[in-house]
């Protein structure tokens, strides 16, 4: 495989692509500069860090919640903000991608926080760009979310300490999931010595055991004694059709219910990058039961935005 | 026009040659391999020392993307980029626009073709109008204007009735039907192999059963039919050890692959390399090393470029966006070579995977040096390295996934018809 294009020569942070490949090392440093404005109280005011730089927010796909964190972590950092929903404007008028990108730049774009529905669109624009700017990927495709698994992370280790005891399953469609791959990727290289991934047959992409998967078709089976879990969407648009039959049996097979978590261990936290379907993966009382940690999940969620974002800034 | 190649190796497999010579061409024909006929005057002279003369190549698939899509290709391009890369004949495959499904459409590509005066051209014609896999078409008329065979390009017949039907009609005369194995719905939407690389990367994938499948359909309706096929772009192992199993059994089939599938795996997509965006998709080091094994075998009977160039622009979006597609006319004899020599294969057995082989499969004369033939010829130097870089090729399609690669084994004089079409 080619060398990792997040990296420059020196090994430092120049792009935030994908978790695939980022060493240990760096995803820490992401981690304890997070922990830092989390401790420091930095959601009360403004760090100077990125003062001056201009942040553009390339959506080209609709978010809100994930652009709207990364707009509040990048104003914490005193940077500008332009948010820009592209699939609205200048791609349907036949504009191409590095077209977009081009012009964009050209008004002196420090940073690109990039959501495109095809997997490998911020690596494509992450060749693309001049030196010294920045690329965070806020989501390509099916490929990763660096930022949503970065923050699971976050949370992981601030509710459980560590990394290297703990039992993991991941929930739901793998195969659609963008978050589900970097979480993957995450875990195995913070050392998690078992990473499950449960659901039928139709949701778990081939080979995934390649990624360092053990994988479990029964809720029973793959959540027994785990201390972390994690709920994925289930998009509307695959619920009725070739790979689910209906959200009724879904729900009864894989949804995350009271019975089904009994299993696991009893201090076991639970998680959900969000938007949630209740009643579609999960069960209203687990999602907001004791063991749920999911609001957590999006506070913390700005201070690990703010770190990565911080960092790709110091490494101009 | 006399011309004289001396002092060259001649190389060719169906007359187990391989030594040093000198070859007489005369009224477009080789005329000796040995001593000057008597009253030879050369008019032309190619000093063919350290170099390797051999039948011109065949390639069984380029597209010359006309007509319809002049803005990616034009037949004085890559015609061009045939005789440089030593190909001689070509077959170009019927997805145009309009598609290959009309007499007068492969006339005219017959006669600009021909009015260019460089390689020959065998279009091979649609099997089914418009490759909607629903109409015959005239198929009888379309030999008669030209066509050496009959495909449905990458286009799979998903109503398999059609396909039944289209067997049986063109055994009826004969005709060969040239399929690409790939099942109409379990690829549907898929951009690459169905394996490690696509579950990493995110890319939505094409089963190996997508071609598995397909073929043991074919190869059932070839029993039914007694229709004579050539697969084309077998990709995975699983698919040649069904092809393996049905030549055992005596079905009249055969099979190729391209140069991509011979060198590529799926690993070579590495980060999105939409150069590696290509039908069938690259699949896994298994699968081609199976493919390479084939080659040597026999069991694939020919190696052709799948040259589909395409326009720069389109290769530069998100990979599953990009057109499918690389130029290959060029690169088909230095690959050629490189597997070759990576298999431990003399260079006479290689060369006849690109040369005698796939003109045995169109149905035509050529790909040797057989004394009377018509002079289609190559001679390049097997050492001389070049790197491929876009500035390098002449094709208008300069998108390859061996771009950077060096590569032994170039060009320096093609002749087709006796008449020299390029030198370098």
């Amino acid at each position: 495989m080619s060398p990792n294009p997040q990296l420059d020569r020196q090994g430092r942070l120049q792009h935030l692509l994908t978790i695939d490949g980022l060493p240990a090392r760096i995803i820490t440093q992401i981690l304890d500069r997070a922990q830092a404005f989390h401790e420091s109280g930095a959601d009360a005011r403004k760090l100077p860090i990125m003062a001056g730089k201009s942040v553009f927010n390339l959506f080209f796909e609709p978010s809100t919640r994930t652009r709207t964190t990364f707009e509040i972590a990048a104003k914490r950092l005193s940077a500008d903000v332009i948010n820009l929903n592209v699939a609205s404007s200048s791609q349907s008028k036949g504009e191409t991608l590095l077209d977009t990108v081009d012009n964009l730049s050209a008004m002196h774009a420090d940073m690109f926080v990039v959501r495109h529905a095809e997997s490998g669109a911020a690596h494509m624009i992450a060749r693309h760009v001049a030196p010294g700017v920045h690329v965070v990927n806020a989501g390509d495709g099916r490929h990763a979310h660096p930022t949503q698994a970065l923050l699971d992370m976050y949370t992981i280790r601030h509710f459980k300490g560590a990394f290297e005891n703990l039992r993991v399953a991941i929930i739901g469609d793998v195969m659609h999931s963008r978050v589900a791959r970097s979480q993957i990727h995450a875990l195995t290289t913070l050392k998690v010595p078992e990473v499950r991934i449960i659901g039928p047959k139709t949701l778990i992409p081939r080979d995934v055991e390649s990624l360092g998967v053990h994988v479990h078709h029964d809720m029973n089976e793959g959540l027994r004694d785990v201390d972390v879990v994690i709920m994925l969407r289930l998009q509307n648009e695959r619920m009725n059709g070739a790979l689910l039959p209906s959200r009724e049996e879904y729900f009864k097979y894989y949804g995350l219910t009271p019975d089904k978590l009994a299993v696991a261990r009893p201090d076991a936290i639970v998680m959900h990058p969000g938007p949630m379907n209740r009643g579609v993966e999960i069960d209203s009382a687990v999602a907001d039961g004791p063991q749920s940690v999911i609001l957590s999940q999006v506070t913390f969620g700005i201070f690990v935005r703010m770190a990565a974002m911080a960092i790709l800034a110091e490494n101009t | 026009m006399n011309i004289l190649i001396h002092d060259g190796r001649l190389v060719d497999a169906t007359q187990a040659l391989d030594r040093i010579g000198d070859l007489y061409v005369a009224d477009g024909r080789i005329v000796s391999l040995d001593l000057a006929p008597a009253g030879f005057v050369a008019d032309q002279r190619i000093d063919a020392s350290g170099c390797v003369v051999a039948p011109g190549l065949v390639d069984l698939s380029a597209r010359l993307r006309e007509p319809g899509f002049e803005y990616l290709a034009t037949l004085e391009s890559e015609m061009q980029a045939a005789v440089v890369g030593g190909v001689t004949s070509l077959a170009c495959p019927p997805d145009t626009d309009p598609t290959l499904d009309e007499p007068g459409l492969v006339e005219m590509l017959k006669y600009r073709a021909q009015s260019l005066n460089q390689c020959r051209v065998y279009p091979v014609g649609a099997l089914t109008v418009g490759l909607k896999g629903e109409r015959l078409t005239e198929m009888a008329e379309l030999r008669d204007a030209g066509c050496v065979g009959f495909s449905q390009a990458t286009v799979p017949i998903a109503d398999t009735q059609v396909l039944a039907r289209a067997l049986a009609y063109a055994a009826t005369f004969g005709f060969c039907v040239w399929l690409q194995p790939q099942d109409a719905y379990l690829g549907r939407g898929g951009f690459a192999h169905d394996g490690e690389v696509a579950t990493r990367l995110g890319l939505a994938a094409v089963p190996v059963t997508a071609e598995t499948i397909a073929i043991a359909t074919i190869l059932l309706l070839m029993r039914d039919t007694g229709a004579r096929v050539h697969l084309c772009r077998i990709s995975s192992a699983a698919g040649l050890e069904m092809v393996r199993a049905a030549r055992v059994e005596g079905l009249p089939v055969t099979c190729d692959v391209d140069i991509h599938h011979l060198h590529l795996s799926e690993m070579d997509i590495g980060w999105f390399d939409s150069n590696c965006h290509l039908n069938p998709p690259l699949r896994s080091l298994r699968d081609r090393d199976a493919l390479r094994r084939g080659a040597v075998t026999g069991l694939v009977d020919a190696i052709c470029s799948d040259h589909s160039p395409v326009d720069e622009d389109t290769k530069q979006v998100p990979f599953a966006e990009s057109e499918v597609g690389a130029t290959g006319l060029e690169l088909l004899l230095p690959l050629t070579l490189k597997w070759g020599r990576e298999a431990g294969l003399g260079l006479g057995d290689t060369l006849a995977r690109v040369t005698c082989h796939p003109a045995r499969i169109l149905g035509i004369g050529g790909g040797t040096l057989n004394i009377g033939v018509p002079a289609d010829i190559c001679v390049f130097d097997p050492a001389l390295e070049w790197p491929v870089q876009p500035a390098s090729l002449v094709s208008q399609g300069k998108n390859t996934p061996f771009v950077g690669y060096t590569l032994q084994g170039r060009v320096l004089h093609t002749l087709v018809d006796g008449k020299v079409v390029f030198q370098r």
